[in-house]
Formats: C-alpha cells, sequence, structure tokens
C-alpha cells in the first residue's frame, strides 16, 4: 500500500510530538503558522512606524546619540508646514507627478489601443514597449544622463534635427527651466510600459460583442470609442493614474541618478529633501516629521487606489 | 444630493467614504498647489482627517 506524502509525513513525526499536537485546537495551530508572519509584520514595518511617529515629536539628532533628547511637541511639524523651501520641494514634485501622469496615461493608452489591434508582430513590438520597464532606474537615469549631454548627446541632436537649434546651446540638465522637463521625460519613457499593460488588459477585457452590437446599431468607430472603450476601461486607467501617483510621489532613484536634484532645487522633489534632511544635515527628528507628513499623503492616496481596485473586482 | 444627506445622517459608508476621499484628495491639492503658503500650512491637518475619516467610516454598514 502507498501513503500519500501527508500520511508520510505524519509516520515520520515523533510520537511525543505527535501527541502534543493532536492535543491542539485547529485555531492555535493556525496561529502557530500564522504568529511568525505577524512577528516580522510588527517587527519591520508597524513598530519602526510607530518608532518615527514618536521621534517626529523630538528634538533628536542621530549623529549624536548622547545628547539628550528633549519633547517638542508639533514644532517640527509647524517648521515642516510653514517652509517655503519644503514648499517648493511639493511644487517640483507636484510639477513632476501631474505632468508624468498626464503623459503616460496619454502615450500609455494610445499605445495600448495600437497594440490591442490585431496585426503581424504584435507580441513582438509589446515586447520592445516593455523593454525600458524592465531596466533599474539607476541605469536607465544613468544613460538619459549620456542622452541630455549638450555636447554629444543623442536627445540634443534629435532637438536640433527638427528645431535647427544649435545642439549645443542648450543643456537638459543644466537649465533650471528644462532640468524640470528632464525628469518627466526620462520617467514618461521608463514607465508608459506600464500603464499600456493596465490599458491593455483593459482594453482586452470589453467583449466583442458589445461592438458587434455597436455595429448592427451603425455606430460610428468614433461613438463606438466614446461610448464603449473608453467608460469600460476607465477603471484601469483610473488604477494606472492613482498606482504611478503613488510610486511617483516617492520617485528617489532615478531623479538623484540624472540630476542629483539640481540645478539649484529645480528637480528635489519630497523623497530627495527628506534624504538630505535624514541624512545630510541629520536632523532626525525633523525629517521623521516629514517621513510622517508624506506618510500620511502616500496613505491617504493608497485608500482611494484600494477603493477604486474594489470596484473595479465588484465589474 | 438628500441621498447624500440621508446617508451622511443614518452612518452610511457610501457617502462617508465619499467624503473622507474629498478630503483626502483637498489635502493633496492643497499640499501642492503653488499659490498660497496659508493652504500648504493647513494641507497635513485636512488629509489626516481624510485619512482617519477613512479608516473608521470603512467599518460602517453599507
Amino acid at each position: 500500500m502507498t501513503l500519500s506524502p501527508m500520511e508520510t509525513a505524519a509516520a515520520k513525526t515523533p510520537d511525543s510530538m505527535a501527541k502534543r499536537i493532536r492535543g491542539l485546537s485547529n485555531r492555535t495551530i493556525a496561529w502557530i503558522f500564522v504568529a511568525p508572519t505577524i512577528f516580522l509584520l510588527l517587527a519591520v514595518n508597524i513598530f519602526p512606524l510607530i518608532w518615527t511617529i514618536r521621534l517626529s515629536f523630538t528634538n533628536f539628532r542621530v549623529n549624536r546619540p548622547n545628547n539628550d533628547v528633549e519633547w517638542v511637541g508639533l514644532r517640527n511639524y509647524e517648521r515642516i508646514l510653514n517652509d517655503p523651501d519644503v514648499w517648493n520641494t511639493m511644487q517640483a514634485t507636484a510639477h513632476f507627478l501631474i505632468w508624468t501622469i498626464t503623459l503616460q496615461v496619454l502615450i500609455g493608452f494610445a499605445l495600448a489601443y495600437l497594440i490591442n489591434k490585431k496585426f503581424k508582430g504584435n507580441d513582438m513590438w509589446t515586447t520592445i514597449i516593455v523593454f525600458p520597464m524592465m531596466l533599474s532606474p539607476a541605469v536607465v537615469g544613468n544613460f538619459w544622463t549620456f542622452l541630455y549631454q549638450p555636447q554629444i548627446g543623442l536627445f540634443n541632436y534629435v532637438v536640433a534635427f527638427f528645431t535647427g537649434a544649435d545642439p549645443a546651446s542648450f543643456s537638459m540638465i543644466g537649465d533650471v527651466h528644462l532640468a524640470p522637463w528632464a525628469i518627466v521625460i526620462a520617467d514618461t519613457w521608463m514607465w508608459t510600459p506600464f500603464v499600456m499593460l493596465i490599458c491593455l488588459a483593459g482594453l482586452r477585457s470589453i467583449p466583442d460583442s458589445i461592438y458587434e452590437a455597436a455595429e448592427c446599431d451603425r455606430a460610428s468607430k468614433w461613438r463606438q470609442f466614446w461610448t464603449i472603450t473608453i467608460p469600460m476601461a476607465l477603471p484601469f486607467l483610473m488604477l494606472a493614474v492613482l498606482f504611478r501617483g503613488i510610486e511617483n510621489f516617492k520617485m528617489f532613484d532615478l531623479v538623484v541618478q540624472l540630476t542629483g536634484g539640481g540645478p539649484g532645487n529645480t528637480t528635489t522633489l519630497t523623497s530627495i529633501d527628506l534624504k538630505r534632511e535624514a541624512f545630510e544635515k541629520w536632523r532626525t527628528g525633523y525629517s521623521s516629521a516629514y517621513a510622517v507628513i508624506l506618510f500620511v499623503t502616500v496613505f491617504g492616496l493608497a485608500s482611494i487606489y484600494v477603493k477604486a481596485l474594489n470596484k473595479v473586482k465588484e465589474r | 444630493m438628500m441621498n447624500i444627506l440621508n446617508g451622511l445622517l443614518r452612518l452610511r459608508r457610501g457617502p462617508w467614504e465619499m467624503l473622507a476621499t474629498i478630503l483626502i484628495a483637498l489635502g493633496v491639492i492643497m499640499l501642492m498647489q503653488p499659490f498660497v503658503i496659508g493652504l500648504y500650512s493647513y494641507s497635513f491637518i485636512v488629509t489626516l482627517v481624510g485619512t482617519v475619516m477613512f479608516i473608521i467610516v470603512s467599518h460602517f454598514p453599507e
């Protein structure tokens, strides 16, 4: 007689342990399995969060651990929320967020719409388009730095070809007016494929029968697009917007590699500013308050994201 | 409009979640707008109220 893997494992369990396990309720056994995960979550996520909130009410500096730590109440929050420099970084983040999301959704949806049409080499083009998303942000930042070089950069030559301007006459990452657009272009290049994939999933979920019914009713392609395609793909578009919004709010690596937050503070996003406060100026209490503000904002946006996700699931 | 008010008074999840979502969105807009620093100063409290409200009202009945 052959034993199942479960029976083999049960047979190998020592008698003393088997007796102990048999005495436990199902609920207790479930807790034994879940406990390590809960412990890890508490240790890695919840404890640091509570500790950060506590530090945000103090003047603690991690590079001076022997100094007395004073309870400063809401002073760190007051400073951040009345600081014009932090306000400027929020605006730089807003510029980055608004333009990356707009461009990524428009281009991503257009690409998805084209890829959704059945044509030869469809799969190959999908793979080529998705390629930038697979790269590391550090690598993308590095090679866009070369592309933006005024002397040898391909980007300047392409712009010069279309506008007739001298390629060496402008520097995308050295000019205060162009640098914010330089990071928008690089991020759009990298993450548009992600939006395209979400939109493609939305477009492929629309049954052909709806379009066939519209054809029978003599609806034009334009009308089909606005009354069938857009409303049915809208939840997916919304998800893409929220997902990219949350991700770009925390953007750090690509921008640091590309511009380092410069020139001046024009591309200093909130996460870069936070890192400087925490690990260059060593204002741990202040940067903890800064982190809490960003956390609440991202958590709020994530709550909306989860609500939108549930609505998509209900469809 | 009356439905929304009734839902709010009867502590129903839908309208309260909508209110919390509006507060969160308003807070984020206030945080990032480039016009009035006063709005920026109050953005965090608006977002915090919206987020805490969202967590509480998600336990309300449908």
